[in-house]
């Protein structure tokens, strides 16, 4: 098995154990970049000479004798939406092409002390609107089980690169399922922590009271890990919860039987057949193990759409007045001030403008009690809603999306989600709980995704059901074939 | 219904420039979202608190001290114009 | 101007004294280079996040109570949004419908009459950054933005339409400033900016109920710009409502050159701030033990120490409303009396050569070179004849110019009041040997010649006789 195919507990053994050394794991990531990334464009900026600068000096410090962090010299990559001082971060946007970031997000520090190797910046929807990496202003990346397909978004780069073996993991953001959805569409273990779990220190902000930052894992086993290091209380962000952080490692082994899970019929209903086929097939391994299985039923995920986008467009049409080319970012030339700060923003993509007109829009007069209020009551009655199934389950588990990953251009997520699909997502972002997706099975060669639903702060939880699951399956073993670029050529 | 014009209005607002013919391709696809959201009055919401954030947390406080600023080269490294240690903006018509 | 009612209301912003921003850790020093106290919050960088200042709030709540506000357990933070270049963000993290104080008061004594003006709210804000011109705000071909004053804490209070005159609202403004700065949560400099006032102002015929066509004041950079920017208005809205034209409801500057207030080219329609919950702050859950701990620090405010002064240490009122008028006034008199029991004596030497001088220099009292101390030991030194009290005066010129202890400076000039009764004896009968004339003209009935024969026993003991001894003593040889 070659090393970038491996997850990073693997790693973690051969690396502590001196089989391999840090330098030697980044150049092999890297020589599987070079190849893939010409097909799969994960990437928006890549970082080599540091990343072996560092695994080098991670070599350097366990030949000393030195007991090295968890995560020392495991190769990852970082969505282009996070903070690292000196790189730049574009968020996708052409607004913030020349932008440097000027600090550390929070994460990003932890994994650094954490020893985890950062080789690059991962594509994703601008400003993280949208869910296929179609509206990065950079380029669509492409999804390696069929390079024909997206990878899912907006964290899609994020995905792509863990499947096609780039990086051992990456973060994302999940604001309505920007992690869970190109997880689920690269065959991949997607976390997205309960609200308040990780700092987003340093993140740049969609929606505040939706963001959340969490991993993307070859493995249930990593993303117990990662979540061990990016997890807990941080100064910098006020919104970030005092709850002590478990070893989640310990989660792992514990056994289902007894569990309750329900299973709302309302997130099954626009799902494609293959899809809710595999959700179920992996369900009835669950009930194998012994977890209780019960139909239920949930306030329809359209009602937790319509209030997501109003709520989100309106956070992010506030978040996003500060990219105006005042003190960073692009400024267009104009005479005038009301002309550069048009001018200059009119350089955002017509999606993210769409968005922030919509936001903007239900924040004003009359708007705001119709759509902006009752939208954020909505969400009251999501919780509680929630808060109810918590009185027979210890867990929800609907299909992550209901279709597998579909073709370029094919309009899923197109303007303002127009055409949507069933969202089967964004309840757990407007209810701020911890949701998980796994890969649960394929259909027609493209893989499924299952997610699992939790209470606040129940990610123990949810990693233990899903690392159970994960023993009975070996989807998370297979990896895409990804054509490589012959090697004529390709450095 | 928003209108073409109020659409122009909320982009300047929002100081967003509009291409050709994107106000008008805006306006309907608003539209269409603002009528779908409709079906968010057929819940019944009456005395029910927003959500303003799903963390149950008040009173989120740090103690008054200075903990150190951006050295001011930082501060300004991005700026796309400045000039004597300040940010630099075209001039300002009300 | 008689047929009119001015009606006035008022909305202050103090910055509060943290040492740190309201929602970073920059420092709010002043005078610093520009752009040198910023960070990825205060600056809007991605992913920078606030997180309150404890202090800045405990300052807020504790201006509050002083202006008799109701503190509301439960408030929250709100954004205040409109694109402008000294606002990092783009919005402002302000209060909107739950500030943290509301309902307080004022009062003023009005001509003899207690007069209340009713605070409407006072909520905790940050400060946007500072905008400068290369040239006038209009025509400039740029302008330069200095973000180190963004994000400082503010306080804006917001006064009721209570006031009635350009005088009477600087009469407020004084009364607040002197709270505010009792409670010691700001300095409340305006030439600092660390004071600030903008103002409402309309009118309406004399005894009718309603509320005429308000104009907003900006630009009030002092008191007396205050009261005569506003003067200034009341007169202009008079003259158009008596030529039966309409006021305009806009926003104007106040010129100080020229004396005018300028209405300011009328921004787009009226604004919709768009104010909506900063998700990214969660809400402030007060009781009442958090009030009680921030009363614990409230310091005896203006009236009650007026009134302290009145009742028990024998003070006039006017004395007392002289001496509280500045809290650092009011500490120092305090501290001599520490020392020195004499109040009334203290009062007039603190009011009268202390501040005299003070002014002479042009210096505050926090600079005085004076200590309370060395105050109480002269005071104490006259009290018991030591000094005569003009030779108090020529010592305390002495003091204020070295800073020296009293006593050191009577020592060492041998400036000791002679109380000797034969001592003094021997001079007086020297003096009157020596003015057989002056003698004989007070015998003859000259009262002047007596003034004469005291003027020379001072002289022949450089001015330390005790001056009643001295009469004393010439009566009984005369």
């Amino acid at each position: 098995m070659e090393l970038w195919q491996q997850p990073a507990h693997k790693l973690q053994k051969l690396l502590s154990e001196g089989e391999i050394g840090a330098r030697e794991l980044t150049v092999a990531h890297l020589k599987r970049l070079r190849e893939v990334e010409p097909q799969i464009q994960s990437f928006i900026t890549l970082t080599e000479e540091a990343a072996l600068r560092q695994a080098a000096q991670i070599d350097e410090r366990r030949e000393a004798g030195e007991k090295m962090p968890p995560l020392s010299g495991i190769p990852m990559a970082l969505k282009d939406n996070f903070c690292v001082q000196g790189l730049p971060t574009t968020c996708g946007s052409k607004m913030l092409k020349d932008y440097v970031a000027v600090y550390d997000a929070t994460v990003q520090r932890r994994l650094r002390r954490a020893g985890a190797v950062l080789l690059g910046k991962t594509n994703m929807d601008e400003f993280a609107m949208g869910s296929t990496t179609e509206y990065s202003a950079y380029h669509i990346s492409k999804n390696p089980w069929d390079t024909g397909r997206v990878p899912g978004g907006s964290s899609g780069g994020s995905a792509a690169a863990v499947a096609a073996g780039e990086v051992t993991f990456t973060l994302g953001t999940d604001t309505g399922g920007s992690i869970r959805q190109p997880a689920a569409f690269c065959g991949i273990v997607g976390l997205k922590p309960t609200y308040g779990r990780v700092s987003r220190s340093g993140v740049m902000a969609y929606a505040s009271s939706l963001d959340q930052v969490g991993p993307l894992t070859r493995d249930v086993t990593d993303a117990a890990l990662l979540l061990n290091v990016i997890s807990g209380q941080d100064p910098l962000d006020s919104t970030t919860a005092p709850e002590d952080v478990p070893d989640y490692g310990k989660f792992l082994r514990r056994d289902v039987a007894g569990l309750r899970i329900g299973v709302p019929r309302e997130y099954f209903r626009g799902a494609e057949e293959g899809v809710a086929a595999a959700v179920y097939g992996g369900i009835k391994l669950l009930e194998k193990r012994g977890a209780v299985v019960e139909e239920t039923s949930l306030l329809s995920p359209d009602y937790c759409s319509n209030a997501y986008y109003i709520i989100a467009a309106a956070e992010a049409s506030s978040n996003l007045a500060c990219i105006d080319g005042v003190r960073y970012g692009y400024r267009a030339q104009a005479d005038n001030l009301q002309d550069m700060y048009l001018e200059s923003r009119g350089l955002l993509g017509p999606e993210v403008r769409r968005r922030i007109i919509l936001g903007t829009y239900v924040l004003s007069g009359d708007a705001y009690k119709t759509y902006y209020l009752q939208a954020q009551r909505v969400r009251t009655l999501v919780r509680e809603d929630f808060n109810k199934a918590w009185e027979r389950y210890d867990l929800l588990i609907t299909p992550t999306s209901p279709t597998t990953a579909p073709e370029i251009g094919a309009g899923i997520g197109g303007p303002l989600n127009l055409y949507p699909r069933d969202d089967y997502n964004v309840s757990a972002n407007l209810a701020g709980l911890p949701a998980l997706s796994l890969p649960c099975g394929l259909s027609q060669g493209l893989p499924v995704g299952m997610q699992l639903i939790g209470k606040p702060f129940a990610e123990g939880l949810l990693l233990q059901v899903a690392y159970s699951l994960e023993q009975e399956t070996e989807y998370h073993k297979v990896l895409p074939d990804v054509v490589t670029a012959d090697s004529e050529g390709v450095v | 219904m928003l209108t073409t014009k109020q659409v122009e209005e909320i982009a300047h607002t929002a100081r967003l420039a509009l291409r050709e013919g994107e106000a008008k391709e805006f306006t309907r696809q608003l539209n269409q979202v603002l009528e779908k959201a409709q079906i968010l009055q057929q819940l019944k919401t009456e005395g029910l608190a927003p959500t303003i954030n799903p963390l149950p947390l008040t009173n989120v406080l740090r103690r008054d001290k200075v903990t150190g600023s951006l050295p001011r080269d930082l501060a300004l490294a991005n700026a796309p114009d400045h000039y004597g240690g300040c940010f630099r903006v075209p001039r300002i018509i009300e | 101007m008689q047929d009119w009612e001015t009606v006035i209301g008022l909305e202050v912003h103090v910055a509060l004294l943290t040492k740190s921003k309201l929602f970073c850790g920059c420092s709010t020093e002043y005078g610093a280079a520009p752009n040198s106290q910023t960070c990825p919050v205060c600056l809007g960088h991605p992913g920078g996040l606030p997180v309150l200042n404890e202090q800045a709030l405990e300052y807020a709540i504790k201006a509050g109570l002083a202006l008799n506000c109701r503190i509301n357990y439960s408030c929250k933070f709100d954004r205040k949004q409109y694109f402008y270049p000294d606002m990092a963000k783009n919005y402002q993290i302000s209060q909107d419908d739950q500030p943290l104080c509301s309902q307080g008061y004022v009062d003023l004594d009005v001509e003899g009459e207690r007069k209340r003006i009713r605070i409407n709210r006072a909520h905790l804000e940050e400060d946007a950054g500072k905008l400068t011109h290369e040239g006038d705000l209009v025509g400039a071909p740029s302008s330069l933005v200095d973000s180190n004053r963004c994000g400082v804490p503010l306080l804006e209070i917001v006064t009721e339409p209570d006031i009635s005159s350009p005088a009477e609202a600087r009469l407020f403004l004084n009364k607040l400033w002197n709270i505010i700065r009792y409670t010691g949560v700001s300095d409340c400099k305006m030439e600092e900016g660390s004071m600030r006032c903008d103002a409402n102002i309309s009118l309406r015929p004399r005894g009718s109920q309603g509320l005429g066509t308000k104009t907003e004041l900006k630009n009030l950079n002092s008191f007396r710009a205050v009261e005569r920017g506003l003067a200034f208005e009341a007169e202009r809205q008079a003259r158009l409502l008596a030529a039966g034209e309409r006021v305009l409801q806009e926003t104007r500057l106040w010129d100080v050159e020229a004396g005018v207030t300028r209405g300011m080219r009328s921004k787009e329609g009226a604004h919709d701030y768009r104010y909506f919950p900063e998700p990214n702050l969660p809400p402030l859950s007060l009781d009442a033990a958090w009030l009680e701990r921030v009363s614990q620090t409230m310091p005896e405010l203006p009236a009650a120490r007026e009134e302290r002064f009145i009742r028990e240490l024998g003070l006039s009122p006017y004395d007392a409303e002289v001496l509280v008028a500045a809290r650092e006034v009011a500490d120092y008199f305090e501290e001599v009396l520490q020392h020195f029991s004499g109040a009334k004596a203290a009062a007039n030497w603190v009011m009268g050569e202390l501040l005299g001088r003070l002014k002479k220099d042009g210096l505050e009292i926090a600079d005085c070179p004076v200590s309370p101390q060395h105050l109480a030991n002269l005071l104490a030194l006259q009290e018991k004849g030591q000094i005569s009290s003009k030779m108090a005066k020529g010592v305390f010129e002495e003091m204020f110019n070295t800073g020296k202890d009293p006593k050191a400076i009577v020592k060492e000039k041998g400036l000791v009041q002679i109380t000797d009764v034969d001592a003094l004896k021997a001079v007086v009968d020297k003096v009157l040997s020596a003015n057989p004339q002056s003698v004989e003209d007070y015998k003859g009935g000259k009262d002047r010649a007596f003034g004469f024969l005291v003027g020379q026993v001072m002289k022949e003991t450089r001015g330390r006789a005790n001056p009643q001894l001295v009469t004393k003593l010439l009566k009984e040889r005369l």
